[in-house]
């Protein structure tokens, strides 16, 4: 249906084009391409271009053509444009005059080497804001310790609410499948060894002392750290927070501390429920697989888990807390401008959030091992 | 039915109840080829309605609307997109894609609905952004770096890519210095008649009134108080009317 077309005719120094059809968007493929192949030959001296077999033009039309006459704008060579109706002559003087001759350049290219240098300095320009953050957070803790009736108490428990009671039923559930699995596989290894009374303490103490707290963490980061972003960013874009600072409401006392202070206070809370959950799920399963009853189960932990194991979980749940509120709400400071920076730093968060639950775990681990705790 | 009067929008009987609310009752009214029309009204007068209803994003709960000699409730979604294709909308903030930049959020239509080579897409694209007035280098920020004024002239940019004969405009100059506001009438009126538009918008700008409307409608408890230019306006006698034109100057 819209079919363009384009004759060519060179004579010694007379270029002589001829176009018809249907100029539009998508029948000019074939014509971009035989304009692109005619070169800019020094010997023509003059070019003649005839409009008047096309019926309809567009925009895209009017700029290839207009590019094509640019490319003769540095040499001496004279044009003769005919066949155009006065719609169309009024559109191409109005896109020439529109025309972008020197594109600028888009963002310059970063080499390899460069690339990790700028990854670097962000990260370390990143550490330094956080330093900052914590810093605030510190003051506005101390400020709030000296002003009690500072302390934003309804907006804790608003937050204890909403990020810890409401996290304990994908909490339980989520314990109760670990302390059921692990218990199910070391099942089958200790039957062989006819030691199945030990799926007291193999159940007991890797669920108070590793996974309970664990599990909790990283559940509460993946709902918590993304959501203090979120929440923390939006007010970022809409200029909430400025709004705050103005009015002189600290944003790290309103926002961060009863987020902090909820997560902390909640963390223990959600650990220990999840340690009798997690071990309940052992019970099942040694109930059922091993024979052992529930009653039987309970008289050996009293026995022979030391509640040290438990201490230990719960004592580490308030510093995990920490961790997420602070990744948290840091990261949704960092949110700027755009929508999809709320997106982009959510992520961010999360994966933080997780990776430091992780990693300091590990490092309290080692550590309470050396000291033979 | 010369050119000049043939009928591009057409509006009739719109009834529109938001619950039991209902905010439109009776609409009608007509716009013509190549002018420029406006939607005034006072706030909650439901003129952002009426163009949301005009360009599918919003429903009437009665009546008929016919646009480029379409019904709208009648087409199907094949029809419905080659519709879409015809008119370009500039909404108030603009509206840019938050992840692209200036360039592909004008070229983002081409790319998707044509097979023009993408060398030509980028020199349209950076066309039409000298076109409505941005400076070459914008091209590569992107819609966070840029401010009220020049996101509308982005989204303008937007809206002409596909060479629309038909374009939306709501609040073009709201949030704008009286500057800004005026060289962008300017820019309406001379892209207007560079590219044969019909542009219609919603408006409180009362110089933009007066001096880039060729015709109007004043929406009044519920239903269509005027249609027509200002010379006809001021014609006529009407307390709602002169307390309108009156409150907003």
């Amino acid at each position: 249906m819209s079919i363009s077309n384009l004759t060519i005719q060179t004579t010694d120094t007379h270029l002589c084009l001829r176009s018809q059809g249907n100029w539009q968007a998508n029948a000019l493929q074939d014509v971009y391409q035989q304009l692109q192949e005619i070169k800019v030959d020094t010997v023509i001296r003059h070019i003649s271009w005839d409009f008047s077999g096309v019926e309809e033009m567009d925009s895209p039309a009017l700029v290839m053509i207009v590019q094509f006459l640019h490319r003769y704008d540095s040499s001496k060579v004279s044009f003769a444009i005919t066949g155009l109706t006065v719609k169309y002559q009024r559109m191409l003087i109005f896109y020439r005059k529109n025309a972008v001759l020197n594109k600028p350049q888009s963002m310059t290219k970063v080499g390899f080497f460069a690339g990790i240098g700028c990854q670097f300095i962000q990260f370390l320009a990143g550490a330094r804001q956080f330093m900052h953050f914590i810093g605030e957070t510190c003051y506005q803790f101390l400020y709030v310790l000296l002003h009690p009736s500072q302390f934003r108490f309804a907006a804790t428990v608003k937050h204890i609410e909403s990020s810890g009671f409401r996290a304990l039923p994908i909490i339980g559930l989520t314990a109760f499948l670990i302390g059921l699995v692990i218990a199910y596989q070391s099942a089958e290894q200790l039957s062989r060894f006819g030691a199945n009374i030990f799926i007291v303490e193999m159940v007991s103490i890797s669920v108070f002392r590793e996974l309970a707290p664990l599990i909790s963490a990283i559940v509460v980061a993946g709902r918590s750290a993304s959501a203090y972003t979120a929440e923390i960013g939006t007010m970022k874009i809409t200029e909430e927070i400025d709004a705050m600072r103005t009015m002189g409401f600290e944003p790290q006392r309103f926002l961060v501390l009863p987020r902090m202070f909820a997560l902390i206070i909640s963390m223990p809370l959600i650990v220990f429920f999840a340690d009798m959950v997690g071990v309940f799920g052992g019970m099942v399963i040694a109930r059922f697989d091993l024979g052992l009853s529930f009653s039987e189960f309970m008289a050996r932990m009293q026995t022979e888990v030391p509640l040290k194991h438990l201490l230990i979980g719960l004592i580490k749940a308030p510093f995990f807390g920490f961790i997420i509120a602070a990744i948290g709400a840091f990261r949704g400071f960092q949110v700027t401008g755009s929508t999809d920076s709320i997106g982009h730093y959510t992520t961010i968060s999360v994966v933080n959030a997780i990776f430091w639950v992780i990693a300091s775990n590990a490092l309290i681990s080692v550590l309470l091992t050396e000291l033979g705790i | 039915m010369t050119k000049q009067q043939q009928t591009i929008v057409q509006m009739t009987n719109i009834v529109t109840e938001f619950g039991a609310n209902r905010i439109h009752d009776g609409v009608n009214f007509s716009i013509r080829r190549g002018e420029i029309f406006g939607l005034l009204g006072g706030s909650g007068a439901g003129k952002s309605t009426l163009l949301r209803q005009m360009i599918m994003l919003q429903k009437p709960n009665q009546g008929a609307i016919s646009l480029l000699g379409k019904q709208l409730s009648h087409l199907n979604k094949t029809e419905q997109q080659a519709i879409r294709l015809q008119w370009g909308v500039l909404f108030q903030f603009g509206a840019l894609f938050s992840s692209l930049n200036v360039l592909e959020n004008v070229a983002v239509s081409l790319k998707e609905y044509s097979n023009i080579p993408s060398s030509l897409i980028e020199e349209i694209a950076h066309t039409k952004i000298k076109m409505v007035g941005l400076p070459a280098h914008a091209a590569y920020l992107y819609p966070s770096e840029l401010s009220g004024g020049m996101k509308k002239r982005v989204g303008l940019a937007r809206a002409l890519a596909m060479d629309p004969k038909l374009l939306f405009l709501d609040e073009p100059t709201s949030g704008l210095d009286p500057n800004s506001a005026r060289a962008f009438d300017h820019l309406i009126v001379e892209l207007k008649h560079m590219l044969d538009l019909t542009i219609v918008m919603v408006t409180h700008d009362l110089d933009t009134i007066e001096y880039v409307l060729d015709r109007f409608i004043i929406l009044h408890q519920k239903k269509v108080l005027i249609e027509g230019s200002m010379a006809d306006v001021q014609r006529m006698q009407h307390s709602a009317l002169s307390e309108f034109f009156k409150r907003a100057k």
